[in-house]
C-alpha cells in the first residue's frame, strides 16, 4: 500500500500500518512476559494486546485501536493467562512481569466464534457475505475466528428481533430499523451495520473532543446517535473531522466516495495543503483518482487525526473552474485568448525583458506563495534575484508572518516557533492569544483540548468568546476579553504583575538572558502605568482577572503561549510578539517540552515560504541581502551578481507601479487583490502595470488585471515539501499527473529559462539539495532524510543531524535572550460618532481563507455566505435582527453582510466572518481593512474613511482604525497549493 | 519623485518605525531607525524620503529626521 516502507527497530517496519490496539506507554520500567511462547519486553502499563502486537502476534479485535485508550466492549480479544481465572480482555489487561499469555486456545476460539456469531446474527447478511462489503473489519474478524455458521433462528411463525430489515415479509415495518443518515456530504451512516462498539463515540470524545456522538438506549435497544434526538449528522454538533469514520470497524460509517468508487488500490503519503498544522495524509487512490484522504498515523503533527478540510475538502482539485490552458491578452480590457504553453511563456518572458529594457532592471518583480512548496518558492525568489536581477520578491506571509519573524528574531535569534506540537502534551498552563484553533487549526485544537481535559489550565486572550473559552469538558480559567488593538498593553500588564509580584524566574534569566536588558525591562514594566488597574480602562480587561491570569501563568508549571493572526496582524504586531517572548523568558518557559512561544501559522507553507527567502531583504535562511558572505554563496552557485540592496515589498511595488517605475509582476499562487489590505490600492497598482502574470488554479480576482494566465497545479500533482508551524519539513508527493500539464516549479523554470536562466532541474529533490547546500539551517535536509524519518524539523545540520524539535534548549540562538521594551502605542484612529463600531475578522472551520478552494467543495453546506456577528445590544439599537442583511461602512470602504446576533462578540464590536461566497467577498472585506506594522513592513493604510452609510437598517458605520483593530484578521486569497 | 499620497504613506511608515525605537532605552534610537530603514527600505523609497526631507520634511518625526541625517552621511 505504501509508497515507501522503511525497516525500523526490532524488525518492525517504522511506518507500519499495524494497529497495536492500545496506545504506547512511556514508563521507563520495563516488563518482560511471554506471549504464545515468545518473550517480549514492553514498558510497564502496556496492555497485553499491545505487547502481543509488539511481538508480532495479532489478537482479534473490533473495538480497540491504538489511538485511544481501551474500552473492552467487543470481547473478541479475550486471552488466557496462566495462573489467572477466566478469559480477560487483552486490551484492558496490563502486562505483568513473568506473565504467560495464550492468545489462541480451543476455549478462546469457541468463545470468539460465539461472540462473532452474535454480532453477525444482527448484521446485514448481504454486507457480511456479499460484494457490497467495503472496509469491513467484521468480515475480516469473522474469517479470523473461523466463523462458519450463524445458528440463531426464530421459533416457527416468529421472527428474530433485529436492526437490519426495514420490514418483514408481510410488509410490517421494523420499529428497530433506522434509515441511513446521508445528511453529511462526505460520509454516510448506516445504523443497520452498527455493532455499537463505541469506537466512533470515543473518537469524537477522546480524539476530536467535540462530544457530538452518543449511544442512546440500553441493551439491545442501544444505538449510536449523532446529537440529540431528532438530529442527523448535519444538524448535530459534528464537525466532520472524520475520526468516527476512520475507526468504524464495520463500514456503518463510510466515506461516500468509497461507496461510489469502491475501495482504493494503493496509497501515497502526502501533506495537507490547507493550514499550518501540516497534517499528513494517505491519498488512497484508484489509478490517478483520489478515493479518499485518510490521516496518516505516523504524521508527527497530526498523529492520525484530521479536520473537515484536509480529510474531505479536496474536490476543488478536479473542479470544473480550474483553468488548464495558458491564456494571454494584450490589454486587460481584451478577452483572454487560449494559447500553447510555449506561446504564453515566450510572450511573458518577452514582455518582462522589454519592460526591463525600457524602465530598468528593477521595474519588475514577483510574489511567492505560502501555498506552494518550499522548492517552488525557492525557485521563484531565485528567478527574481538571479534572472530578473533584483530583490523585488515578496509574499503574502508579509502580513501574517513578518511580525513573528522580526519579533522572535530580535528576542531569541530565530524567526520561528520554539516547540513541536507534541510539546502540548507536557504543558500545564496555556495562553491562547489572538488565535481560534478550533476553527483555524482544528487538529492542533484537538490535541490541546486533550491536554486541557487532563487538567492543564487555559488562559484565552481574545476580544471574542472563541469556542475554546467554553466547550464540552473545556473551560478557560481566564478569558481576558480585551478591546481590539490593546494587545501590547495587556501583555505588558501581565509582565508587570510577574515582575512586581516577584514571580519571575531569576535563575533562568540570569543564566539565559541579558541581565542588563532585563533590568531595563523590569524597570519599564514595573512602572505603575502598566499595572492592570491602570490599563483596565484602556484594555477593558478587569484588573483582578488579569492579575489572576498572570499569577497562574507564572506559577502553574510548564507555561506555553500559542498565538495567531490576532497578534501579528496589527500595527503593533511585532511589539506584541516581543512582549510574548518577554513573558516566556520572564517565567523561564523556554527550552524544554511543554513551554515555549508558538505562532500558529495560517497557511500550509507560511513558515517555509519565509525560510526560502521570499522577503525582499532576505536570502534563504533569513540572511540579509547586504551580507557579502551570504551573497557570495549564491553568486558562486548561480553564476551571477546579486543586488545588495533590499527590494520592494508588495505594497511598495504597487506604490511604485502607480508612480510608473514598476511595470511587471509575476504572481505565483496568491490572489493579492483579494487577500491584501486596501483593495483600491492594490487594484490601482495592478492596473498601472504593463505585464501582470498570474499563475493559479482558478481565474482569481488578481487575474482581472493580468496579461498572462499560467495554470497552476494542486498539491496532489507535485513533489516537494511544506514546512509547518513547528518548522517541520513534510513531504508533498505527487499522486496524479498535473491536469494543467506542469507542476508549478516546472512553470517557473520554463519562464526563467525563457529569460535565459538555463536551469535544468528535473525533480524538486534537486532544488532541496541546492537549498541545503546554500542555507546552514537546512544543511542536513534532503528528500532521502525526510523519506527515512517521515519528516524533519529545521535546524537540521551537523549539530542537529535529525532536526530540532525544541529550540533554545541550552541557550538562545542569538546567545543571550533579549528583553525588549514594549510600549503600548494607541491606534491613530478612534471610534467616534461617525464610526462607532470596531470590525474584526475571523475564521470558520469549514471554509479556508477567502474560500477559493473550500467553496468549490461540499463544505458550502456548513457555511455558504459571509456573516457579520454583532452583539445584541448593538443590533437592537440599530433595529437589526438576526439574519438581516446590513450595510456597513468604514473610512476605507463599505460592504453588506448577513447579521448574526450573538453575545460572543463584545458590545461595540462586530465580527465579520470569512466569505466563502467568494469573489467579491474578501475583496469587500479588505475594502474595509487596512492595517499593518511597519517594523517588518506590513502595509500601512492611509486611513481615508468613507462617510457613514445609513442604509435602511444599519444606523451605525463600522470603524476600522487602520492599523490596530483586528484580533482575527484573516485573509489569504491564495489558491495554488 | 513619489506621488503625494505615496509620500504621505512613507511618512506614516517612517514615523511608525521611529515610534517603536523611541520607546527603547539607551541613546541609539536614531541609529536604530537609520539601520532599520537601510535594512528594509528599497533605495527608491529612501530617495523619496530624502527628497521629502529636502522639501521640508513635513510630518516626519524628529527621530526620523535624525535618522535620515545619519543615513545621508558619507560612509567613512
Amino acid at each position: 500500500m505504501k509508497d515507501f516502507i522503511i525497516p525500523g527497530l526490532d524488525g518492525a517496519p517504522l511506518f507500519s500500518d499495524r494497529d497495536y490496539g492500545t496506545p504506547a506507554r512511556r514508563s521507563q520500567t520495563m516488563v518482560t512476559l511471554t506471549i504464545d511462547g515468545q518473550s517480549v519486553t514492553v514498558p510497564e502499563g502496556t496492555s497485553v494486546m499491545r505487547a502481543a502486537n509488539t511481538a508480532g502476534v495479532t489478537v482479534p479485535k473490533l473495538c480497540a485501536t491504538d489511538s485511544m485508550e481501551a474500552w473492552g466492549s467487543c470481547r473478541l480479544c479475550l486471552v488466557e493467562i496462566e495462573g489467572r481465572r477466566g478469559t480477560p480482555a487483552s486490551c484492558t489487561t496490563p502486562v505483568a512481569e513473568g506473565m504467560v499469555v495464550h492468545t489462541q486456545t480451543d476455549k478462546i476460539r469457541r468463545l470468539r466464534q460465539g461472540v462473532m456469531e452474535l454480532y453477525v446474527s444482527d448484521f446485514p447478511e448481504q454486507t457480511i457475505l456479499g460484494a457490497a462489503n467495503r472496509d469491513n473489519k467484521l468480515q475480516e474478524m469473522a474469517a479470523a475466528v473461523g466463523l462458519k455458521q450463524v445458528r440463531y433462528a426464530a421459533p416457527e411463525g416468529t421472527k428474530l428481533a433485529n436492526h437490519v430489515e426495514a420490514a418483514d415479509a408481510e410488509g410490517n415495518a421494523n420499529p428497530r430499523w433506522l434509515a441511513q443518515d446521508v445528511s453529511n456530504p462526505y460520509f454516510a451512516y448506516d445504523p443497520a451495520q452498527c455493532i455499537v462498539c463505541n469506537l466512533c463515540v470515543r473518537a469524537c470524545d477522546d480524539v476530536q473532543g467535540t462530544f457530538a456522538l452518543t449511544i442512546e438506549g440500553r441493551g439491545f435497544e442501544s444505538r449510536m446517535s449523532p446529537g440529540m434526538a431528532g438530529d442527523d449528522y448535519l444538524s448535530s454538533d459534528c464537525v466532520s473531522c472524520g475520526a468516527c469514520v476512520q475507526v468504524c470497524p464495520t463500514g456503518a460509517l463510510l466515506e461516500k466516495s468509497v461507496i461510489e468508487l469502491g475501495t482504493p488500490s494503493h496509497s501515497i503519503v502526502t501533506t495537507c495543503a490547507y493550514c499550518g498544522v501540516g497534517c499528513q495524509f494517505e491519498a488512497e487512490m484508484q489509478g490517478e483518482t483520489v478515493v479518499r484522504m485518510t490521516p496518516w498515523k505516523h504524521g508527527k503533527a497530526n498523529h492520525g487525526h484530521s479536520c473537515v478540510k484536509g480529510r474531505f475538502a479536496w474536490g476543488y482539485t478536479t473542479h470544473k473552474d480550474r483553468i488548464l490552458n495558458p491564456m494571454i491578452r494584450e490589454s486587460i480590457t481584451d478577452p483572454w485568448r487560449e494559447v500553447s504553453w510555449d506561446e504564453a511563456i515566450t510572450y511573458a518572458a518577452t514582455r518582462l525583458r522589454d519592460l526591463q529594457g525600457r524602465h530598468g532592471t528593477k521595474a519588475i518583480g514577483g510574489i511567492t506563495s505560502s501555498r506552494c512548496t518550499n522548492e517552488e518558492t525557492y525557485l521563484v525568489q531565485k528567478m527574481i534575484r538571479a534572472v530578473f536581477g533584483n530583490n523585488n520578491t515578496d509574499t503574502c506571509a508579509r502580513v501574517c508572518h513578518s511580525p513573528t519573524g522580526y519579533g522572535l528574531g530580535r528576542a531569541f535569534g530565530t524567526s520561528a516557533g520554539t516547540q513541536d506540537f507534541d510539546s502540548v502534551e507536557h504543558t500545564d498552563v496555556v495562553i491562547v492569544m489572538g488565535a481560534n484553533p478550533t476553527d483555524a487549526h482544528p487538529v492542533f485544537a484537538s490535541r490541546l483540548k486533550q491536554r486541557l481535559r487532563k487538567g492543564a489550565k487555559l488562559i484565552v486572550i481574545d476580544p471574542r468568546r472563541i469556542d475554546l473559552v467554553r466547550s464540552p469538558h473545556i473551560k478557560a480559567a481566564h478569558h481576558l476579553a480585551l478591546k481590539p488593538g490593546t494587545n501590547v498593553a495587556v501583555v505588558t500588564s501581565l509582565a508587570h504583575v510577574v515582575v512586581t509580584e516577584g514571580l519571575f524566574d531569576e535563575a533562568f534569566i540570569r543564566e539565559r538572558c541579558d541581565w542588563d536588558e532585563f533590568q531595563h525591562y523590569a524597570e519599564f514594566v514595573a512602572d505603575p502605568r502598566h499595572s492592570p488597574e491602570a490599563t483596565e480602562a484602556l484594555t477593558g480587561v478587569p484588573a483582578a482577572e488579569l492579575r489572576a491570569a498572570a499569577r497562574l501563568f507564572a506559577t502553574g508549571g510548564n507555561g506555553s503561549i500559542y498565538y495567531g493572526l490576532g497578534v501579528t496582524e496589527h500595527s503593533q504586531g511585532s511589539t506584541t510578539v516581543m512582549g510574548i517572548a518577554n513573558l516566556a523568558m520572564l517565567t523561564g518557559n523556554i527550552g524544554r517540552p511543554g513551554v515555549g512561544v508558538n505562532p500558529l501559522r495560517g497557511q500550509n507553507n507560511v513558515q517555509g515560504s519565509c525560510d526560502m527567502g521570499s522577503f525582499p531583504h532576505e536570502l534563504p535562511g533569513y540572511r540579509h541581502v547586504s551580507q557579502d558572505a551570504t551573497r557570495d554563496v549564491f553568486e558562486k552557485l548561480w553564476g551571477t551578481v546579486l543586488d545588495k540592496e533590499p527590494g520592494l515589498r508588495i505594497n511598495n511595488m504597487l506604490d511604485a507601479a502607480v508612480e510608473g517605475t514598476f511595470r511587471g509582476l509575476y504572481v505565483q499562487g496568491e490572489d493579492i487583490l483579494q487577500s491584501d489590505p486596501d483593495t483600491r490600492h492594490v487594484a490601482a497598482g495592478l492596473a498601472a502595470m504593463d505585464c501582470v502574470i498570474v499563475q493559479d488554479l482558478f481565474l482569481n480576482e488578481t487575474a482581472n488585471y493580468a496579461h498572462v494566465f499560467l495554470p497552476g497545479s494542486t498539491f496532489l500533482e507535485k513533489d516537494g515539501t511544506f514546512t509547518n508551524a513547528e518548522r517541520r519539513i513534510n513531504r508533498v508527493r505527487k499522486v496524479m499527473t498535473p491536469k494543467n500539464g506542469y507542476a508549478d516549479w516546472e512553470v517557473t523554470q520554463l519562464l526563467a529559462n525563457a529569460m535565459g536562466a538555463g536551469w535544468t532541474y528535473t525533480h524538486p529533490a534537486q532544488v532541496m539539495d541546492e537549498i541545503a547546500a546554500t542555507t546552514p539551517t537546512f544543511a542536513g535536509v534532503s528528500f532521502d532524510l525526510i523519506d527515512e524519518k517521515g519528516s524533519v524539523q529545521w535546524p537540521c545540520n551537523e549539530l542537529h543531524p535529525e532536526g530540532t524539535p525544541i529550540m533554545h534548549v541550552d541557550g538562545f540562538v542569538r546567545g543571550k535572550g533579549r528583553f525588549i521594551v514594549t510600549e503600548y502605542v494607541a491606534t491613530d484612529e478612534k471610534t467616534g460618532p461617525r464610526f462607532p463600531l470596531l470590525l474584526t475578522t475571523g475564521r470558520i472551520l469549514s471554509q479556508y481563507n477567502v474560500g477559493a478552494q473550500t467553496r468549490r467543495t461540499s463544505n458550502m453546506v456548513w457555511h455558504d455566505q459571509d456573516v457579520l456577528e454583532i452583539h445584541p445590544h448593538d443590533a437592537e439599537v440599530r433595529g437589526i435582527k438576526d439574519g438581516d442583511r446590513v450595510r456597513l461602512a468604514s473610512r476605507s470602504g463599505e460592504t453588506s453582510l448577513r447579521a448574526f446576533v450573538t453575545d460572543r462578540v463584545s458590545p461595540a464590536g462586530g465580527l465579520h466572518h470569512l466569505p466563502p461566497s467568494g469573489h467579491a467577498g474578501q475583496r469587500r472585506h479588505h475594502r474595509l481593512l487596512g492595517l499593518g506594522d511597519q517594523l517588518p513592513g506590513i502595509q500601512g493604510d492611509g486611513g481615508a474613511g468613507a462617510p457613514l452609510q445609513r442604509p435602511d437598517r444599519l444606523a451605525g458605520g463600522l470603524h476600522q482604525p487602520g492599523r490596530a483593530i483586528s484580533s482575527h484578521r484573516d485573509g489569504r486569497g491564495v489558491t495554488c497549493p | 519623485m513619489a506621488a503625494p499620497n505615496n509620500i504621505a504613506k512613507l511618512v506614516t511608515m517612517a514615523n511608525q518605525i521611529a515610534t517603536f525605537f523611541a520607546t527603547q532605552p539607551g541613546t541609539t534610537q536614531a541609529a536604530e531607525v537609520a539601520g532599520h530603514l537601510k535594512a528594509f527600505w528599497e533605495p527608491r523609497m529612501l530617495q523619496a524620503l530624502y527628497a521629502h526631507v529636502d522639501a521640508g520634511g513635513e510630518g516626519l518625526s524628529p527621530l526620523v529626521l535624525k535618522a535620515v541625517e545619519r543615513l545621508r552621511q558619507p560612509v567613512a
